[in-house]
């Protein structure tokens, strides 16, 4: 399956290869530097590229391009996912998923390649058997591998490996049992010029923190299960239970983990809990433009709405903007053409003064004017609410004596949230 | 075979000298070493081998290695190893460090190494220093060496075989991690002579106790089969061991393994299919994605196209039973084998069990596991069941843009096929501008493929957008795709063309380009009616620059010049003008122009076009010297000029057919999706073929195998007769009665269990809990369906003995062994556990599927599959003859479980069903049907009177006044009856009126414009209403649960009416019936955001509650819920399109005042609702 693997930073230096056959020279990378080129902007490199004997799949995340070999059939999201996986695990281990981590820990970093591909093959790729397998640095185990001399690298066949629950190990043990459940929901939405919704939708996930000791099974279930129309679950959720019963059934991975993610069914219409008033005007003569962004709180539940954001990706005769916020800073980069505006909390009270940022745009000299408008993209928060009503009823746990601590939080964020001009 | 006996000689040479050469030192050392060898004495033999030995292997036979290696490095290195002082070299100090004594010292030398094998860098020169610490007892420190051996060995093969001892040894290991790790390394060295010794060291390992080596040695299997290809009979063996093993560890390895060596040998899967469609969905993901992708090639080869009648399908399978002698189906199916003639088609039930296990999976937080179901449901499963998976592909739009990128490609050939599967979720693929540019283009292909007269309005508006964007790659497409959708659709063709026509005044130059030359390929469809656009464009040549775009022009003047005869020759005087500064493409159209108008209009052009002409007999381009050359002949009557000439008018001015816009991705779908093959539209190496569907079903008992075999055992199975017979369903009862089976049995099979303490303690204590589990599941299972409880409790039942015999016979069977005893006793414990726990999966999912009450169709089929597995176990017992496949029941008896279930069920989960209205007549003013049968239902017999609608209250609403309708008056009205054609639509009664003397004709609705997910159901036509008449007819509206306006034409013969109708919040729900309990239930379930609370003043005339159920009622169509208090009143109705509930609560307090409450999901529904009825109370 797959071949090698190529790790290719922004610039195109190609700083780690593994081969997990035979060793193909890094010049077939010559293909992708091509594809590179001509893709300009590195999101648009195709995933999969074509070369006279070899495929090349690669993924693009945290600025690094991990490029594959592929040399016979197969599923492209197969190895697109697990290349997803690769850099998750990274970012598991050392915090982070960059190119200074990853040199920095090259021989963790290819002790993992070679533990979670054999021959092209996935073979472990759970974080729990990992990290049973290779334990993941920090600074205390380091100094004390040098003092005495032993090793990152486990001796035993994790237990999980063998089990039919592979993502738990035996024997954890916690004096403090807790178990913690956000269910953070995103809106992706499409406002259209004049305010009313294009298209919107509400997703969600649940992430959890599950720090049990022993085989806990745990069980979760919601107020309103019929809210979500579409879910799919870590494998340690039990299916069957979920369709009979719109429970939550499952023996927790140990950690952090994302227990499942919904998404909210299209009938339910979406509450947007901020109203956009714009108005981004660029004139024939004189070369200059008018901008006027509004901000007000609209359906919140009575909820602070906190750390909105507006960004506007400026057309590229935008030269410089001298504008004026009632609320938060602005910051515009004449380099990138990126305009935000951070306006922080927006108080739910005073609608006599929202915040507002207006102001003028000045463009180059001699350009036409442009002809589309930008689309702002709002980022906001709303802490102790999820958009969609969606409400965790209760956790009941079995299979183990102690009480555990039980936490769940809420929080509304905005994903895709886009408002055409 | 000189080499053979060196490499099999050398490890005891080795030894050997060791022995005799070994420092004491050395020897304390090697006692520390707990993980290679703990029995023998010394192992690490290698550091003793005399760096002679090397130079000797070396200098015989390196030819063979692979060179990296520059040739004049090697006496250096050499030299370097017999004397590291003497000769300062590259990596000195790591050779110095990988010498020394201290672990620590070799590792960090060996993490060096790596760190430069890494970044790509050689170092192939250390090879035998580093070689030599493959015996090293630090675990770490052989990692490494494993890694940098597995990279050079290829390279290095004489000296890579002295690893061999070592690993060999590590087979023999009694950790399972030694044993798996060493077969791993030695399988993954590339070196062709060992491949005797990685055979047997892979057949051995296939049988191992283990199952995690046993999957190593699964995945040893692709890897000497590429190393030497004339193994794969042997190899197969193994495959097809391996592929009987019943751990789910094995299985994904496996099947990757038979992919790579043998796909063609489908014939190996069939005693396992079953095996493998149960294990699924407990396999790790990655194995998942394999065995889906095989197993649809697998289907694809043995079970009948489930679409090959779909007509029949559609109506369900309980009908084509009976339908069974018609004589049409019989010539249909005249070739099937006798079981399908007799019906027209019958799903093999383990093509059903492979569709069923598989569904689960769509929820799989793998996208490639999700798109390996997808597919598979895509290549088998009956239409009507594809559409589940358009939702899970629509939710991994989500994910990374790579996933969305596979994901699009897939779903837009899938769109092509089944449209209706995604367009529900049209918006889904609405286009944001912060998406790459592949991605967008992507959507727009999924768009256009989606549009079709019902949402092109929508369509097009978000196209309109599209068209603005700053990104003009993506401005390009999207003018592309407008002009397929006015191509396909005819309706919207002259919208699609003013549109684009407009756009010709852009000033983006690209833009209007790719707009000339879609209106091109547009105006060739009809270029009569468009001849003010013709003109239009030939204005435009002036200001064009793009060359494409300019041909384009020229090229539409010359064909229809008869439609602008004045201005083409004004445009080829024009374009001769400028000839020599064109492009070559631009020349060519000229000189088509200057032709087709010499042979239309020679008077006026006959001048021109032999300048033109001129101009290209002397142009650089052959091209255009030939083509006027050529021209010029045919044109041009001379007398030498021969027949052609006669034929030029037809030769150039023949009817051209339109060009078809097709989509890129037609036809694609003869690659299997989501494979890469589809993803490129090309054939990659090592792609299967996706087999078309066999004309008649191979024999299906060839899965059956597996039952004959364990009949043979069963027979020998003679020391236990009291199992075999228990027949009598008392019997079984009793049997039943003996709770602590898991326990027993697990408790048997306990002190037996092998040596891996570790896995056990866990797996065991697992398993246990598994089973208590399932046990509380079938209880809970058992007070729910009691009628069935005992029946499929008897199948349980029969399953564990069944399994409980093939348990002890394998025990039985495994002490007789007279080979490695202990390792077998082992290994049948663990199966014992194996089996158990899947014993107790197995259980489990019958018991839930038992209890499902969702999927009727799935639920049926399990019973299906539940009832001939207890058939053959009985037929065993009795053994009889390998069994035959039952019949499928007619589906009577599980039509009227489920009948029963439905029942059972709370309204939580189970909408009831819709009262069930026949067609009702249209009363205009009766009280509705609903309010009539809540009355029935109520036992309060106060209340009854004041819940029937108020009959007089129905509002009329003016769709259209008698003047602007010029003399047909039409109102509407809310008519509160269930709409019996589908009852998630609101019922619209329209009364129309004619006023005129003359008949109206034709009345009838057209271009509903509606938003998206909103549908109408129109009334049907009416054909002629006389003069001061009026009719009254029904139409249903799903509005989608919002009080948006639904818009529409209102047509007449002889004119059109743009009307709409806006419903009030009140109008989009339907009564629910449920009991005071159930209301308080369900309004706990609806707190929180879901709650609008309001208080309130009541209004003069609300004296009594009379008053108030009179006023809700009129508001909403709701009814009434009975209430112990009469403080209180209670509604209860919900929305008429997705069913979500709304509860009304209006409690009095003392005076007027009083607090209303409403519980409803919808959240804007309920808002609204508190609104209109606060305004109704406090009148």
């Amino acid at each position: 399956m797959i071949h090698s693997l190529f790790l290719i930073n922004n610039v195109g230096d190609l700083f780690l290869e593994k081969h997990w056959k035979s060793v193909i020279s890094r010049s077939v990378c010559d293909y992708f530097f091509e594809a590179r080129e001509k893709a300009g902007e590195p999101d648009n490199v195709p995933p999969v590229i074509r070369t006279p004997h070899h495929y090349l799949i690669n993924i693009y995340r945290d600025k690094i391009f991990f490029v594959s070999v592929i040399q016979t059939e197969v599923p492209p999201l197969f190895v697109i996912e697990f290349l997803h996986r690769v850099a998750e695990t990274f970012q598991d281990y050392f915090g982070e998923c960059s190119e200074t981590t990853i040199k920095e820990n090259m021989v963790i970093v290819y002790e993992l390649l070679e533990e979670m591909l054999d021959n092209g093959f996935p073979l472990a790729t759970e974080s729990n058997i990992l990290k049973e397998l290779i334990r993941p640095p920090n600074i205390l185990r380091t100094m004390v591998n040098t003092i005495t001399g032993s090793s990152n690298v486990g001796e035993t066949l994790p237990t999980g490996q063998l089990s039919t629950i592979p993502w738990r190990r035996a024997g954890v043990k916690y004096t403090n049992n807790e178990a913690y459940f956000d269910v953070v929901e995103e809106i992706d939405a499409i406002l259209d010029k004049s305010g009313t919704t294009v298209f919107a939708e509400i997703q969600g996930v649940i992430d959890a923190c599950v720090k049990l000791s022993g085989m806990p099974d745990l069980t979760l279930s919601f107020m309103n299960p019929r809210l979500l129309d579409d879910v799919s679950f870590h494998p340690c959720v039990r299916y069957k239970r979920w369709e009979s019963e719109r429970v939550i059934s499952f023996i927790p991975p140990d950690g952090n983990f994302q227990l499942m993610s919904y998404h909210i069914s299209a009938q339910n219409l979406v509450a947007i809990p901020v109203y956009v008033k714009q108005n981004i005007s660029f004139f024939e003569s004189g070369s200059s433009g008018r901008l006027d962004i509004t901000v007000s709180p609209k359906q919140t539940m009575g909820k602070v709405v906190e750390c909105v954001v507006v960004t506007i990706h400026m057309p590229k005769v935008v030269l410089s903007a001298s504008l004026n916020a009632t609320q938060g800073t602005y910051k515009y980069d004449p380099l990138t053409k990126i305009l935000v505006w951070d306006i922080g909390k927006l108080n739910p009270q005073n609608t006599q003064k929202q915040p507002n940022l207006k102001g003028s745009l000045s463009l180059q000299s001699g350009a036409p004017k442009p002809e589309e408008n930008p689309s702002l993209n709002i980022d906001l928060k709303i802490q102790q609410l999820a958009i969609s009503g969606l409400k965790v009823n209760r956790l009941d746990m079995y299979g183990e004596k102690y009480k555990p601590f039980k936490g769940v939080k809420y929080v509304t964020k905005a994903g895709k949230f886009q408002v055409r001009t | 075979m000189t080499t053979m006996q060196k490499l099999l000689q050398l490890p005891v040479n080795a030894v050997n000298i060791v022995k005799s050469v070994q420092g004491v030192a050395q020897g304390q050392e090697e006692a520390l070493s707990p993980v290679l060898t703990p029995d023998s004495g010394p192992q690490n033999w290698y550091n003793a081998v005399q760096p002679e030995e090397l130079r000797h292997l070396r200098s015989s036979s390196f030819g063979g290695g692979g060179g990296g290696e520059g040739s004049d490095d090697r006496p250096a290195q050499e030299e370097g190893l017999t004397s590291i002082q003497s000769q300062p070299l590259r990596h000195d100090d790591l050779k110095e460090m990988l010498d020394s004594n201290k672990d620590s010292l070799k590792l960090e030398a060996m993490k060096r190494i790596v760190a430069m094998i890494a970044r790509g860098k050689n170092a192939s020169d250390l090879f035998p220093a580093v070689v030599k610490n493959v015996a090293c007892k630090n675990i770490e420190v052989k990692k490494l060496v494993y890694v940098y051996l597995v990279r050079y060995a290829e390279e290095q093969q004489d000296l890579a075989l002295l690893s061999i001892s070592t690993f060999q040894r590590g087979l023999k290991d009694p950790n399972q991690l030694i044993r798996a790790s060493a077969l791993r390394v030695l399988s993954s060295i590339r070196v062709t002579i060992i491949v005797p010794i990685m055979m047997l060291a892979i057949k051995e390992a296939a049988s191992d106790m283990s199952p995690y080596v046993r999957k190593t040695a699964a995945h040893a299997i692709p890897k000497l089969h590429s190393l030497d290809p004339d193994q794969k009979d042997q190899l197969i063996e193994v495959i097809e061991k391996l592929l009987a093993d019943k751990t789910t560890l094995v299985a994904g390895s496996v099947v990757m393994a038979f992919e790579e060596v043998c796909p063609d040998r489908i014939d190996l899967i069939h005693k396992n299919y079953r095996k493998l469609c149960n294990l699924l969905i407990d396999v790790e993901e990655w194995g998942q994605v394999v065995i889906i992708n095989m197993l649809t090639r697998y289907a694809r080869t043995q079970f009948l196209n489930p679409n090959i009648n779909e007509s029949l399908l559609e109506e369900g399978s309980e009908k084509a039973f009976y339908a069974s002698d018609d004589e049409e189906d019989e010539d249909k199916k005249a070739e099937a084998a006798a079981l399908a003639k007799r019906k027209p088609y019958v799903m093999d039930p383990d093509h059903r069990l492979l569709l069923r296990n598989t569904k689960p999976l769509l929820q799989s937080r793998n996208a490639a596991v999700v798109m390996a179901v997808a597919q598979l449901y895509f290549h088998l499963a009956p239409k009507a069941e594809v559409g589940v998976i358009a939702k899970a592909l629509v939710r991994l739009m989500r994910s990374h843009s790579e996933v969305q990128y596979v994901v699009l490609q897939n779903v837009a050939t899938m769109t092509i096929k089944r449209r209706g599967m995604f367009e529900p979720y049209l918006k889904s693929f609405y286009i944001r501008s912060t998406d790459p540019t592949q991605i967008k283009i992507l959507k727009l292909e999924v768009l256009t493929n989606l549009a079709n007269e019902t949402n092109i309005s929508t369509i097009l508006r978000e196209f309109q957008t599209y068209i603005k964007s700053m990104d003009k790659d993506f401005v390009a497409a999207s003018i592309q795709a407008i002009g397929r959708c006015a191509t396909n659709i005819g309706e919207v063709r002259d919208t699609c063309l003013n549109g684009l026509v407009q756009l010709l005044s852009n000033r983006d130059e690209l833009v209007v380009a790719e707009s000339v030359v879609v209106i091109k390929k547009l105006l060739q469809m009809q270029p009569e009616q468009h001849s003010d656009i013709i003109k239009h464009m030939a204005k435009l040549i002036d200001n064009i620059q793009v060359p494409m775009a300019r041909a384009s022009i020229l090229w539409l003047i010359g064909e229809y010049c008869e439609h602008v005869p004045k201005i083409a020759p004004d445009v080829l005087r024009k374009m001769a003008k400028t000839f020599t500064n064109e492009e070559d493409i631009v020349k060519l159209q000229i000189i088509n122009l200057a032709a087709k108008l010499y042979l239309t209009n020679s008077k006026q052009t006959k001048l021109l076009t032999q300048y033109v002409l001129n101009l290209a007999k002397y142009d650089q381009n052959y091209d255009i010297r030939d083509r006027a050359r050529f021209i010029r002949q045919l044109i041009v009557p001379t007398d030498k000029s021969g027949a052609l000439s006669k034929y030029a008018k037809k030769l150039f001015l023949a009817l051209k057919p339109a060009p078809v816009l097709e989509s890129p991705f037609k036809d694609r779908d003869h690659f299997q999706l989501g494979s890469l093959s589809h993803l490129l539209n090309a054939k990659a190496s090592g792609y299967q073929e996706l087999p078309d569907w066999p004309e008649s079903a191979p024999d299906p008992s060839v899965r059956n195998v597996e039952v004959i075999r364990l009949l043979e055992r069963v027979t020998t199975l003679t020391s236990i007769p009291e199992w075999s017979k228990c027949t009598s369903r008392k019997d079984r009862k009793e049997k039943k009665v003996e709770k602590p089976f898991y326990s027993d049995s697990e408790g048997e099979s306990g002190p037996t269990e092998s040596a891996d303490s570790e896995s056990d303690s866990g797996s065991g204590s697992e398993s246990a809990s598994g089973s208590e589990e399932s046990r509380s599941a079938r209880s809970g299972s058992e007070s729910e369906d009691s009628g069935e409880e005992s029946e499929s409790e008897e199948e349980e039942e029969d399953e564990e003995d069944q399994k409980k015999k093939k348990k002890r016979l394998e025990k039985t069977k495994a002490r007789k062994a007279v080979e490695e005893s202990a390792e077998s006793e082992q290994s049948s414990g663990a199966e014992d556990r194996k089996r158990s726990r899947k014993m107790v999966k197995n259980q489990k999912s019958v018991s839930e599927s038992d209890s499902e009450s969702e999927s009727s169709e799935s639920e049926e089929e399990s019973e299906e599959e539940s009832e001939e597995e207890s058939e053959s176990d009985t037929d065993i017992r009795k053994k009889k003859a390998p069994v035959s496949k039952p019949p499928p029941k007619p589906s009577k008896k599980e039509s009227k479980k489920e009948n029963k279930e439905m029942s059972l069920l709370d309204l939580d989960d189970f909408e009831p069903a819709p009262a069930s209205a026949p067609v009702t007549p249209v009363n205009f003013l009766s009280s509705s049907l609903v309010s009539d049968l809540e009355g029935l239902s109520l036992t309060d017999t106060i209340l009854a009177p004041t819940t029937i609608a108020p009959s007089g209250s129905i509002k009329m609403y003016e769709l259209l006044h008698r003047i602007t309708g010029e003399g047909l008056a039409v109102e509407y009205c809310f008519s509160r009856q269930p709409f019996s054609p589908d009852p998630n639509m609101v019922a619209v009664q329209i009364q129309f009126t004619n006023n005129t003397n003359a008949e109206t004709k034709n009345l009838h609705i057209e271009e509903p414009r509606l938003q998206s997910g909103m549908r109408i159901r129109e009334f049907s036509e009416i054909e002629v209403l006389a003069a001061n008449e009026s009719v009254t007819v029904v139409m249903g509206i799903d509005f989608c649960d919002s009080t948006q306006a639904a818009n529409f034409q209102l047509c007449t013969h002889t004119r059109k009416f743009y009307v709409s109708i806006q419903p009030p919040v009140g109008e989009l729900m339907t009564p629910a019936f449920l009991t005071e309990n159930d209301f308080k239930k369900e309004q706990g379930k609806l707190m929180g955001m879901n709650e609008i609370s309001e208080k309130l003043t009541l209004g003069d005339k609300c004296v009594n509650e009379h008053v108030i159920v009179e006023r809700v009622t009129a508001t909403a169509n709701l009814s009434r819920v009975p209430c112990g208090s009469d403080k209180e009143c209670r509604f209860a109705g919900k929305t008429v399109s997705s069913g979500s509930l709304v509860l009304v609560t209006v409690a009095m307090k003392d005076s007027a005042g009083a607090q209303l409450t409403v519980n409803c999901e919808k959240m804007v529904i309920g808002t609204m609702l508190v609104k209109d009825i606060l305004q109704a109370l406090s009148q």
